[in-house]
């Protein structure tokens, strides 16, 4: 079976864009990841885009950059939309359909305050059913499983201090400027345990990918650049107790790895470097163990012994993390993906994992859907 | 002015009034596999896909244990804070959101897992719906050890 590779990937700076549109966004990745993949939009034969808070996105991007008038579908996925993106363009030219696919995800949430969903009724359910703000909902998440391991809120507020690190590297993250743990554990708490520094924030972002079959790539003479999918799963909430009072967002996660893993013929061993989906701080511990980077109950130990560091065994979230760079959410997992494609090629500039050659993405969105995807510079 | 003098209906979907307006728990429970849902109106049971025929009403415990909670600072514009917001595994399932009330405080003691709560209801914060309606809502109470 023939391979399926990203030959062109971009992500904008992530931040504060008010006087520019979705479409503009979206158009403006799109083109650089077109660029960088050497072809126009007249090769692009269908397009997968998404975005959870602008409709019919994909349009809004060709009516910017080229009305071919090719398939364009619009994903809303959670904070999965821009990896759902990519893995129905892996299946899509897996199917023997298309050979040159474009994938788009954007967002412009600046201002939108905090997310979380209304339970719909007759009257306002916040302070009675618990909070729906996502702070809480992954405050409770993290409690649960500092219940389980031992973890503190210290050991969350870690994962910031090294994420916030990170990004002072990474210019196109919102957020770059160190913040030592006293910092971090003292900044307003918004759902203890999580303090504000421990929460990604909303950022107005936009990512793209251009995903060719290995028949295309080849043909183009593309590989030099080409980055290998060698393993693309998605998975849903298996049933379980508590789901959904409590949104579990580690079933659908271990779910995805493991079908990732099988997919691409790898062991957690054999990943260099990963980009997870810490939407905040606490949930990246226990994404550690969800994804196999570590046993069970060990996520704790890896924060604190560093092996999660720039420099440790198994560097995760090398480019700041959603904690960083911001989270706009149907953008974020093709932007987890630049991240492990720089790497992959060695552009990663201060930042760079000396010698990466697998890279490991994740993102999961609440409802819930985890995506994972195993690349390899090919 | 129109007073409204209707009686409080149930703020969700697992609270039941009776004819004198007591307020109870109601859940479902699959007959098939065992699951519990904090619900009274499922399709069908979504662990084992059982159809609504094999879902029976029951009237769950108003004890549980506190699994994991959160104290609120920072909440939606209008909402009081702090609070602390709950889940708990009501005994023989099923497991329910609410509000942890009636606590010491807001200190991490304060909402620990594994602390045995019990289920009390009240009118929900003051809050009316457009015809002017109020709701009984439940809450959580820690059970002094």
């Amino acid at each position: 079976m023939s391979d399926i590779y990203i030959v062109g990937i971009h992500m904008i700076d992530f931040g504060r864009h008010p006087n520019r549109t979705p479409g503009q966004l979206g158009a403006q990745a799109a083109l650089e990841a077109l660029d960088e993949a050497d072809i126009t939009i007249k090769d692009v034969q269908a397009v997968f885009s998404g975005s959870n808070y602008t409709t019919m996105i994909g349009q809004k991007i060709l009516q910017q950059i080229g009305q071919t008038g090719v398939q364009i579908i619009n994903l809303v996925n959670a904070c999965s939309t821009g990896a759902s993106a990519v893995r129905m363009a892996y299946t899509a030219i897996r199917a023997g359909e298309f050979d040159t696919v474009l994938c788009v995800g954007v967002e412009q949430m600046t201002g939108l305050g905090m997310l979380g969903g209304a339970v719909p009724g007759s009257i306002p359910t916040e302070g009675i059913l618990g909070s729906a703000t996502m702070p809480a909902v992954f405050g409770e998440s993290g409690v649960e499983y500092a219940a389980r391991t031992g973890a503190t809120q210290a050991d969350f507020a870690q994962v910031a201090v090294k994420n916030h690190y990170n990004a002072t590297m990474n210019p196109k993250a919102f957020l770059r400027k160190e913040t030592p743990l006293d910092m971090v554990l003292e900044a307003e708490t918004i759902a203890w345990p999580l303090t504000k520094l421990m929460c990604s924030v909303n950022v107005d972002g936009a990512a793209a990918a251009v995903v060719m079959s290995e028949e295309q790539v080849k043909r183009r003479g593309l590989m030099d650049r080409a980055i290998r999918i060698r393993g693309s799963a998605m998975a849903s909430a298996p049933w379980q107790e508590r789901d959904p009072i409590m949104h579990d967002v580690n079933g659908p996660t271990r779910l995805a790895a493991q079908k990732a893993y099988a997919m691409a013929g790898v062991d957690p061993r054999d990943i260099d470097l990963v980009e997870l989906h810490d939407c905040f701080a606490s949930v990246e511990l226990q994404h550690y163990e969800n994804l196999s980077l570590c046993g069970e109950g060990e996520g704790v130990k890896l924060i604190r012994d560093g092996s999660t560091e720039l420099t440790g065994s198994i560097p995760v979230n090398a480019s700041g993390g959603l904690l960083s760079k911001g989270h706009p959410i149907a953008a974020t997992g093709i932007a987890n993906m630049y991240e492990i494609a720089l790497h992959l090629r060695g552009q990663a500039g201060e930042r760079q994992i000396r010698g990466a050659k697998i890279g490991m993405t994740h993102v999961v969105g609440l409802g819930t859907s985890a995506a994972v995807h195993i690349l390899e510079k090919a | 002015m129109n007073v409204v003098t209707q009686a409080p209906k149930p703020a969700f979907p697992f609270i039941l009034l009776d004819a004198s307006g007591q307020p109870s728990l109601i859940a479902q429970k699959c007959t098939a596999c065992g699951a519990t849902y904090a619900d009274s109106e499922r399709v069908a049971c979504g662990r084992c896909g059982g159809r609504a025929d094999v879902l029976e009403t029951f009237l769950p415990a108003t004890e549980g244990t506190l699994h994991s909670a959160v104290i609120v600072r920072r909440g939606f514009p209008g909402v009081d804070v702090p609070f602390i917001s709950a889940v708990v595994d009501l005994d023989g399932g099923p497991t329910i959101k609410g509000t942890l009330r009636n606590t010491a405080g807001f200190e991490p003691d304060h909402a620990a897992p594994g602390q045995r709560v019990r289920v009390r209801f009240d009118d929900a914060l003051g809050r009316k719906d457009k015809a002017g309606g109020s709701y009984i809502a439940h809450y959580f109470e820690p059970i002094p050890a």
